[in-house]
């Protein structure tokens, strides 16, 4: 008690977090490893832990950075490629998982931070409503390319095409090819990896490296920008670097969680990582709480567990997006209305999960 | 004693008016300088041109002899000039003791992954940042606030902090954009003594823009008339502040 | 002579993104948000279109006119109950609110019509037109640009010369002055909505015309590649959106006749991510200078 009191508040705050999720861990590792979990139990375990390093990493983007970034699903779809792809190539070589399934969390994640350094150069000199729309449409472009990609070997080596066109053209040695990445049909023969212990270890992971980043003389000038980039300027911060740094890192870790995806499936393809699926994980920021690490683990394990648990109960499955929007909806219109706000604080404020996100007022000076 | 900021012939025009139009001045080394004028008249574009949100369409400025004309406005804070602004930008979703550790991030060196993976260097570079930060707050009696939200502190107190976090960069030179704006005659007073607390503890040359004339009178030894952009008067405030055509500019005809 | 009929189809395709692009534009200039929901009216206009014709049997002209009502009423309704109430938060809340709004049509759409394409009445049914030796082009190509051209020029003359117009041009300079002048600013915003709303029922007419298939996302991708061509052109500008909107058309079907049809997307979105690093006001854009 003696430490924690010694402690600033946000250390505290972090370690409540840990606490939460190794609770979670400690739970979960009884329950399956008792042989007590469903087979839709075991089955929710890497789709959750994915979700939740999505929504985290996202939310430093959006909650700490105050950008918003709808390519997150783009940068997943590298991950997942490049660390499959990896994976493969090196399945009969490296034999141990716990060489080779590291090393492509890495190279997951470095493909991912990679692409996302190549977007943020240009595009993090724009702001708001045009860099959300450019990283849309750099997703779509990631998953283009990603659907229109073809890799085979054979005895001659490595093969690369874009388009069937180009693939139909290669000459290949018959006896020996092997295709490992194949268009629209995309990568298949992954091997399954992935387990509900990886996933934690990389939550653990993505927590304690955005949360430590946050708390530091990087993260708070980060910050400074989302709060006032003028202001920020005066004192001397460099935008476009912490700009970048922030962007990258998320998009690491949106990486390092199409890894965790595509070693969970026999097959990954590109059109799985949509637009769509970036707007999920922004879901799960928005109401887990903007700027709110636990909020959104938190929100990204209900809103991932709960429409499977209530499956069977009628067809809510089908409005289940529905009432994602109407919610997404209400949260935006009542955290920014004064009346609203007040009315539901009082019901709502013992079960907040994040703080509220501050309007920012941008007033001119003459 | 050595003139810290020369300002020769600066000027900049926006489209076809000109906004500052031909400014020279010059203060000296721990100078309180005040920059006064009727609204529109062109001195927060001042401001702005000295502090690199504009860059200048004519002439030069110099700081302690350095010539910052065309730099950025983070080289220039790095040179060493820093600034309040007259409608408060504190980052409001951070803690007051954040907001000046922010300003102090130039003057402290640790690395992103150093503060990822928690090095050595980190907690022993927070530690004196906190020390740093403590200690300038504690000048304008905010340290026992140090937790609070930026936001949720009082008026007088968010326009101290932005002077606390103005300070933590190490600045040679202080703009003060309308210091006093908003405040009660009371806390005005006790702003004076902060400015003159500044200048005296931090060996500080100060520049601020005012419309409070018993502020000015009461603690600026030279101040520059701006009028539609142009100087009007110069030189010691109680005979500037006399001049008939500075008293017309104000009151009108 | 295939060269021209790609143009020519690149140019009524780039008509569709224009009619678009101007709801985009003229929302940007004035609300000054980006209306992400606003593929989704079109997607709504296809289908309102769709059902008044093939459950109801109401003649073309007649589910026309529905359609551009019901797009009208769904513009402003949105705007009176997700925007408005927003107008002095964040631009991340009000991007984050409209993509609500979009996720919820979409979703909507998806409950009560189905997730499979339905095949769109050809309402639109004309015959293919010989220009001349060898170019040929659809009837629909040059309906879509004379109707274009048509909404363009009646378009700049409301802006230009009525009184709406000006206040519309008014609230899109200076919102605060305007409303000082006695214009009133949610009048205007809404009739802005109501505009770029009927605009996009005419868009899913003409879209669905040269592409019939409908699904719930139908909407978003050209949504997306018009909000694409409004920046191209500089958002915020009716000129522009114009230009920018029939640019982007003709790259888009030229790219997909010369260089790849499966990579069509990647060379439009790569033009958009270009222009944004050259000129990241666009074409017509105004500097936008943040006040210090």
């Amino acid at each position: 008690m003696k430490t924690l009191n010694t402690m600033n508040k946000t250390s505290k705050n972090n370690f409540i977090t840990y606490g939460i999720v190794l609770a979670i861990f400690i739970f979960c590792a009884v329950y399956i490893e008792t042989d007590m979990a469903t087979f839709l139990f075991k089955g929710l375990m890497v789709p959750i832990c994915v979700n939740v390093i999505l929504a985290v990493s996202l939310n430093l983007t959006v909650g700490i950075l105050g950008e918003l970034s709808l390519g997150h699903a783009g940068f997943m779809c590298v991950g997942a490629f490049a660390g499959s792809f990896f994976s493969m190539m090196t399945q009969e070589t490296l034999t141990s998982v716990w060489i080779r399934f590291p090393l492509a969390f890495i190279i997951g994640g470095l493909s991912a931070a990679f692409i996302g350094l190549l977007v943020g150069i240009p595009v993090l000199r724009l702001r708001g409503d045009y860099l959300a729309i450019v990283t849309l449409a750099f997703c779509e472009i990631i998953k283009n390319i990603m659907n229109n990609l073809y890799i085979a070997k054979d005895i001659n080596g490595l093969h690369f095409a874009i388009g069937v066109g180009a693939y139909n053209e290669i000459e290949f040695d018959a006896a020996s090819k092997q295709v490992l990445i194949n268009g629209a049909m995309g990568i298949t023969g992954t091997p399954n990896d992935s387990n509900y212990f990886w996933g934690f270890a990389l939550i653990f992971i993505t927590l304690i490296v955005i949360l430590n980043l946050v708390n530091s003389r990087t993260g708070r000038a980060i910050m400074s920008i989302r709060d006032n980039r003028i202001a920020a300027e005066s004192v001397g911060i460099n935008i476009t670097k912490h700009k970048l740094i922030a962007f990258v890192i998320s998009a690491f870790f949106a990486g390092v969680a199409g890894v965790l995806y595509s070693h969970n499936l026999s097959s990954v393809i590109a059109t799985k990582f949509d637009y769509n699926y970036s707007i999920l994980v922004l879901v799960f920021v928005v109401l887990g709480g903007i700027g709110s690490m636990r909020g959104s683990v938190i929100a990204a394990i209900i809103l991932t567990a709960l429409p499977e648990f209530l499956r069977d109960i009628g067809n809510l499955s089908d409005y289940r997006m529905l009432i994602y929007a109407i919610l997404l909806i209400a949260m935006m219109l009542i955290n920014n209305n004064d009346y609203l706000h007040q009315m539901t604080q009082g019901v709502l404020g013992k079960f907040r999960l994040g703080k509220k996100s501050k309007k920012n007022e941008q007033e001119g000076v003459s | 004693m050595s003139v810290m900021l020369e300002t020769k012939n600066l000027g900049i025009s926006f489209g076809g008016l000109k906004a500052v139009d031909g400014l020279s001045l010059s203060i000296e080394k721990g100078q309180l300088y005040g920059l006064i004028g009727p609204n529109g008249a062109g001195k927060t574009t001042a401001f702005n041109l000295l502090t690199g949100v504009y860059k200048p369409t004519m002439g030069n400025f110099f700081l302690d002899g350095e010539k910052l004309t065309g730099m950025s406005t983070i080289e220039i804070n790095k040179k060493g000039v820093a600034r309040t602004f007259q409608n408060i930008r504190l980052f409001k979703q951070m803690s007051v003791l954040d907001n000046v550790k922010v300003g102090l991030h130039n003057n402290f060196e640790y690395t992103a992954a150093e503060g990822i993976f928690r090095l050595p260097r980190h907690a022993k570079v927070e530690k004196q940042m906190n020390e740093k930060a403590i200690e300038l707050l504690d000048v304008f009696g905010l340290a026992g606030e140090k937790d609070r939200l930026s936001s949720n502190l009082p008026y007088g107190k968010q326009r101290k902090l932005e002077i606390a976090r103005a300070l933590a960069t190490s600045p040679k030179l202080l703009l003060l954009d309308e210091p006093a704006a908003g405040m009660n005659p009371q806390e005005t007073q006790e702003l004076m003594d902060t400015i003159r607390f500044v200048r005296d503890h931090f060996d500080m040359t100060i520049l601020l823009i005012e419309h409070d004339m018993k502020l000015v009178a009461g603690i600026c030894e030279e101040v520059t008339v701006l009028n539609f952009g142009t100087v009007l008067a110069q030189g010691e405030t109680s005979s500037v502040l006399q001049n008939p055509e500075v008293v017309k500019a104000y009151l009108g005809d | 002579m295939t060269f021209l009929s790609y143009l020519i189809s690149g140019i009524s395709l780039g008509s569709v993104y224009a009619l678009i692009a101007l709801g985009y534009t003229m929302v940007y200039g004035i609300a000054k948000m980006l209306n992400f929901a606003h593929g989704d009216v079109i997607m709504i206009g296809g289908f309102v279109v769709f059902t008044a014709v093939s459950s109801m049997n109401t003649s073309a002209p007649i589910a026309i006119v529905c359609g551009i009502i019901a797009c009208v009423v769904l513009g402003v309704a949105i705007e009176k109950i997700a925007y408005k109430p927003l107008r002095n938060a964040t631009p991340l809340a009000v991007l984050i609110t409209a993509i609500g709004v979009s996720y919820f049509l979409q979703n909507l759409a998806l409950i009560i019509f189905g997730s499979a394409a339905k095949n769109f009445p050809d309402i639109l049914k004309l015959e293919d037109l010989q220009l001349a030796e060898g170019l040929t082009v659809t009837g629909e190509a040059v309906v879509t640009i004379l109707i274009t051209i048509v909404i363009m020029i009646v378009l700049t003359l409301f802006i230009n010369y009525t009184k709406i117009g000006t206040a519309m041009q008014a609230v899109s300079e200076d919102r605060g002055a305007a409303q000082l002048m006695g214009v009133n600013v949610n009048t205007t915003i809404s009739i802005t909505f109501a505009i770029g709303s009927a605009l996009a029922a005419v868009a899913s007419v003409l879209l669905c015309a040269s592409y019939p298939l409908l699904s719930p996302y139908t909407g978003a991708m050209p949504g997306i590649k018009a909000f694409t061509a409004a920046v191209f052109g500089g958002i915020g500008s009716i000129p522009g959106a114009m230009i920018g909107g029939i640019l982007l058309g003709v790259i888009e079907n030229l790219s997909k006749a010369y260089i790849s049809t499966e990579l069509s997307d990647a060379i439009v979105f790569g033009v958009l991510i270009i222009v944004l690093i050259v000129k990241p006001t666009g074409i017509l854009g105004k500097k936008m200078n943040e006040k210090v």
